[in-house]
């Protein structure tokens, strides 16, 4: 008989030390760490980072190319690039987390009905998710936000309607394979209830893939309130967003070309992070799990 | 009642598409008291659907359809089918328990044992404290010989192999001293000492608990070392129905006698192994005649017009078969 003693590491369960570490070996895992870690950094200590006010302009230094007071340049109303860019991490940060936590207790809850409860539950809340999932994910957002009206708010909660069906269907799939397992037919067998069955043991096997479609949900929530923010319906002046800054840099493309590549280069360098540390965060919590 | 569980007439449906499809009927089974009773045939005979019917775990789509399990308890007598839910999780574990095939992913891979253990014990006695639970799980852990239980308990399913998972699983199965031990294919992933082992104590459990078990497998080596009575299930429906020693040296069913043909042993003249041509037609494909016929070598002309009838053959030994009863199934 193997008697095995390996050490004791519980994989499945998300937010132990373990697996940030393992992550941390990880050499995109690490990238990724880094890339959010910046971010994070930016957005939360955006009063101490940002050198000046980002309403404030300054008629005397429009349009003034990176140098050094102005280590972004400045725009068309001589507010400092530097400054916006840093105060939009936050915007873009607290709308993805805000969208992303509506899109995952929404999805999570219908996903867990549609996969634990079946039948004809799971058949109507599945016909919803296709529909909202057919439309493209920009347009029903600006559809949302121009039935409630543009505000910051709503620009989360159309972001976070736009993602529960990705949610919904990543946490009934997983339902629906941990309901099938051997470990769910013996608690049934013991004669515990359907719900702590669904609590203690459905939700933290199912933990694994919805944090790791969480992490990549937030990547593309922060894209669409830039692509929104772009086209004039997402977060509205005076507060910066990287997508209203690039949308209003376009008229001065060609004679400030700062004004484009900073808020794109950290669009980028956000989207990239929170991809990469997605993809790494699922390698670490189950080497066989492809979303 | 005399019997510790009666079964009659069990129908099982499921639904395909639109379509109802039949994947067993007509079973009628009585399991006595402290005893242990053997379910074999093929995989997709019906065995496991039935164990899970009398406890009422049928995945959806699947359902009873007909039939009544009716169960003697420690005090009352019950239609397991008519229960409600609430009275049912009160059955399950306490009064029946099962174990399944898979001792490898039967357990939560994120619990330890001991929370597993204490999971079985406190929903059906809330008012255990934890040192006597300890106390409790400890004493299983000894009973079904797991070696160091200190340190198991402390484990995760991960950490331990195959044999020592089903002999938790057994522990956990009887921690509440259920009277009735449903054991679907439980030897069946485990290497052939281990079954050897796990047979043996389950035998020793049965007679220091005077627990009844229900033994389903499709190895008739296992049944021979368990079971004193043996139903034979082919296609939904029984076969053949004796005790042990009669199922083996008066085998009535073509089908049994394929069965018992078809067993591996050591140390046998050289031949070829012995293989029933065919596979079980899968319910909703099952002919108006005897459902073995086409896979049968005595087939006969009215084998394929006519379901024969479950008769007894000699006292205590029922088949369904021509070859010994020209009885048909109405």
């Amino acid at each position: 008989m193997k008697q095995k003693n390996r050490p004791v590491r519980n994989r499945a369960l998300p937010g132990n030390e373990s697996i940030l570490r393992q992550l941390w070996n990880d050499p995109m895992g690490r990238a990724g760490m880094i890339g959010v870690a910046l971010i994070i950094l930016l957005a939360v200590f955006a009063p101490w980072i940002a050198p000046y006010d980002v309403a404030k302009m300054n008629a005397k230094a429009k349009l003034t190319a990176p140098n050094a007071s102005f280590w972004f340049g400045t725009d068309n109303f001589g507010r400092d690039v530097f400054s916006r860019i840093v105060y939009g991490a936050r915007v873009s940060l607290i709308v993805g987390i805000v969208a992303v936590g509506i899109a995952a207790g929404f999805g999570y809850l219908l996903g867990m009905i549609a996969g634990f409860f079946e039948g004809r539950v799971e058949t109507v809340i599945m016909m919803v998710m296709d529909v909202i999932f057919a439309f493209p994910s920009i347009l029903l957002a600006l559809f949302i936000v121009a039935a409630l009206g543009t505000s910051i708010v709503n620009t989360m909660i159309a972001i976070g309607i736009v993602n529960i069906p990705v949610f919904c269907r990543t946490v009934r799939a997983s339902v629906k394979t941990v309901k099938s397992t051997d470990y769910i037919a013996n608690a049934r067998s013991i004669g515990l209830k359907k719900m702590s069955i669904l609590f203690r043991h459905v939700t933290p096997n199912v933990m694994a893939p919805f944090t790791v479609q969480a992490t990549l949900a937030l990547s593309g929530a922060i894209l669409t309130e830039a692509s929104m923010s772009f086209l004039g319906l997402g977060i509205q002046p005076p507060d910066p967003s990287w997508g209203s800054m690039l949308s209003d840099a376009r008229k001065f493309m060609e004679r400030a070309p700062w004004l484009v590549i900073f808020p794109a280069l950290f669009i980028i360098i956000t989207i990239l992070s929170f991809n990469i540390l997605g993809d790494a965060l699922r390698d670490v919590l189950d080497p066989k799990l492809k979303l | 009642m005399k019997n510790l569980l009666e079964i009659r007439n069990l129908k099982i449906t499921t639904l395909r598409g639109r379509e109802t499809v039949h994947l067993l009927n007509q079973v009628d089974l009585d399991i006595r008291k402290k005893c242990s009773f053997g379910i074999v045939g093929e995989s997709g005979c019906g065995k496991s659907i039935t164990a899970n019917a009398v406890l009422g775990l049928l995945p959806y789509p699947l359902r009873v359809s007909e039939g009544s399990i009716r169960y003697e308890s420690k005090n009352d007598e019950m239609d397991l089918l008519s229960l409600d839910a609430k009275a049912l999780r009160a059955v399950r574990g306490r009064e029946i328990s099962m174990i399944f095939q898979e001792p490898m992913t039967s357990l939560d891979p994120i619990f330890t044992v001991e929370m597993q253990m204490f999971e079985a014990l406190s929903f059906h006695h809330p008012e255990m404290s934890r040192s006597a639970m300890r106390e409790r799980a400890l004493e299983m852990l000894h009973r079904v010989n797991i070696p160091r239980p200190e340190q198991t308990l402390a484990s995760y399913p991960h950490q331990l192999s195959g044999g020592q998972l089903q002999r938790i699983m057994i522990a956990i199965a009887l921690i509440n001293d259920p009277r009735l031990l449903l054991a679907d294919e439980p030897t069946t992933a485990l290497d052939v000492t281990i079954q050897a082992q796990i047979l043996r104590l389950m035998n020793d459990l049965k007679e220091q608990n005077d627990t009844s078990i229900v033994m389903i497998t499709h190895d008739l080596g296992v049944i021979a070392e368990t079971c004193e009575e043996v139903a034979v299930f082919y296609a939904g429906q029984i076969v053949e129905q004796a005790d042990v020693a009669a199922i083996f040296h008066e085998t009535a069913h073509p089908y049994t006698h394929g069965l018992l043909q078809a067993v591996t042993s050591l140390g046998g003249a050289e031949r070829k192994l012995y293989t029933i041509p065919g596979i079980v037609p899968p319910g909703g494909q099952w002919s108006r005649g005897c459902r073995f016929a086409d896979r049968c070598s005595r087939c006969m002309e009215k084998c394929k017009e006519m379901m024969p009838a479950l008769t007894e053959v000699s006292p205590g030994h029922r088949c369904r078969c021509f070859l010994h009863s020209e009885e048909a199934e109405s």
